[in-house]
């Protein structure tokens, strides 16, 4: 495992955001043009499926962004991708089943992608401040996004919902409860923290998320 | 454990980095990217952004800095000035800003607060609060357009009511700057930020004050904030943010290092 083949960029080797139109989507961009990856924001589905990996980003409410989704015709698509997906903060959550976050539009259960089976519900702070923001420290697993990732290493958090702790936890943290910082199932996974914010913790998570990538291509 | 979070706040007009005495006669201290850059580098957990003469003179941010900044920087930062619509605020976030602050235009129109929340979620939304002792009733009392001396103003507000208001109309943080201690370096306000703790239910950033590593033991051990801003002891050098990092670990506060 060496980590000669990040220098030289491949045409081949895209990772695409796909663009939920939600509003942050920049930030993520801006983390792995810093890792001069060959990244583009887009809603094609031609070019979606053409990514050697893809990203998952999403602010706001579960509503919102799942009805986002489906103006743009991405639910069925996304649940399509074979390659490695990564959703971050809220597009992590919208890999589960389902979302108790409403964001005041009904009183029902927001469905989500289903694609990793855990369900979204509030995190319990045990009367600390909510929302969790701010540095967090992380316990991982030995999924590959994890890799030089020490136990106790801090990254950046800004979220009131969680995945709980389940077998589809890939790492956890805690804030009055422990929840899931990463959930993930088949080539579907996410963080909840912000690895574009996270400094060189979260950047090293991303390197490992653009090797996960290449590894794949050249498995096939 | 969650870390407390070391804020440096860098004041932003005409493009520059900028630094006044209790809210006036600002001197320039440096480029805003280069400056945030550097924070960055020596262990700052989070930037926040003011430009101090946005609301004051009813203009919006230069918006060109923020994804300057965002490009660059890996670690979250605020932006605050003159944001008083959905769009201006749509905007920072689309240029790559993590949060918005909002101060003058939430006390002109409070519902400001519920609307950004309901677009953009409470996360993102921060209320900066400039009160002030006011000796005379004994009492802390909020100041409005504090970015320019001609045009600040007292409001109707004590400190307390308007930390319940801006909390049950949605916002995520609140920064709470204590105008009689901004840049006096004499210690953060640990009587009022103790108050404000015991009704505030999100995340509160102590402001204005700091001069010396022992301000912020206290303000953490005793005020039980979550983060801690400072400004000039940071742009002149008097406090080497890495150094009051491992100081404070080392009295045993969660920090990250």
């Amino acid at each position: 495992m060496t980590q000669e083949s990040v220098s030289s960029i491949n045409a081949n080797d895209l990772t695409v955001i796909i663009d939920t139109g939600c509003a942050n989507l920049s930030s993520v961009r801006f983390a792995f043009e810093r890792l001069k990856a060959n990244v583009v924001v887009s809603a094609d589905f031609d070019v979606i499926r053409s990514a050697a990996r893809v990203v998952l980003p999403g602010v706001g409410t579960a509503g919102a962004a799942m009805d986002a989704l489906k103006q743009k015709n991405l639910i069925e698509l996304i649940k399509s991708l074979t390659q490695p997906v990564m959703g971050v903060c809220l597009g992590m959550q919208m890999l589960a089943n389902l979302s108790n976050e409403h964001g005041g539009r009904s009183e029902q259960d927001i469905t989500c992608l289903g694609l990793v089976p855990t369900d979204i519900g509030d995190l319990d702070s045990k009367g600390l401040p909510l929302p969790h923001m701010g540095w967090n420290q992380i316990e991982v697993s030995d999924h590959p996004l994890f890799s030089g990732i020490e136990n106790g290493s801090y990254v950046y958090f800004v979220h009131s919902y969680r995945a709980p702790i389940s077998e589809y936890t890939l790492a956890s943290s805690t804030y009055g409860e422990s929840f899931s910082a990463a959930i993930g199932k088949d080539n579907f996974f996410g963080v909840q923290f912000h690895p574009e914010k996270s400094a060189k913790v979260g950047a090293q998570i991303l390197q490992n998320f653009l090797q996960m990538g290449l590894n794949m291509g050249t498995s096939q | 454990m969650l870390a407390k979070r070391i804020v440096p706040c860098l004041d932003v007009r005409e493009g520059k980095v900028v630094k006044g005495v209790q809210f006036r006669n600002h001197e320039i201290v440096g480029d805003i990217v280069p400056l945030a850059a550097r924070y960055a580098e020596e262990g700052a957990d989070e930037l926040v952004f003011y430009d101090i003469t946005a609301s004051a003179h009813d203009r919006v941010i230069d918006k060109s800095w923020v994804s300057r900044v965002a490009e660059q920087i890996d670690i979250p930062f605020c932006v605050a000035g003159g944001i008083k619509t959905i769009e201006q605020a749509r905007e920072k976030l689309a240029f790559g800003a993590d949060k918005i602050s909002i101060n003058s235009p939430a006390l002109t129109d409070p519902s400001l607060i519920s609307r950004l929340q309901d677009e953009f979620g409470r996360q993102c939304i921060v209320i900066g609060i400039d009160s002030y002792y006011d000796a005379a009733t004994d009492s802390y009392k909020v100041k409005q357009f504090t970015g320019d001396e001609a045009a600040t103003k007292d409001t109707q507000w004590y400190a307390q009511d308007w930390v319940e208001e801006v909390q049950k109309r949605g916002c995520g943080e609140i920064v709470l700057n204590v105008m009689n201690q901004d840049g006096v370096r004499g210690g953060y306000d640990i009587k009022q930020l103790s108050m404000i703790r015991a009704i505030c239910d999100v995340p509160l950033i102590a402001s204005g004050g700091a001069g010396t590593m022992e301000h912020f033991k206290e303000v953490f051990e005793q005020a039980k904030v979550d983060a801690a801003l400072a400004a000039s002891v940071f742009h002149k050098g008097i406090i080497d943010i890495g150094e009051l990092k491992q100081y404070l670990h080392a009295n045993h506060i969660a920090i990250r290092l």
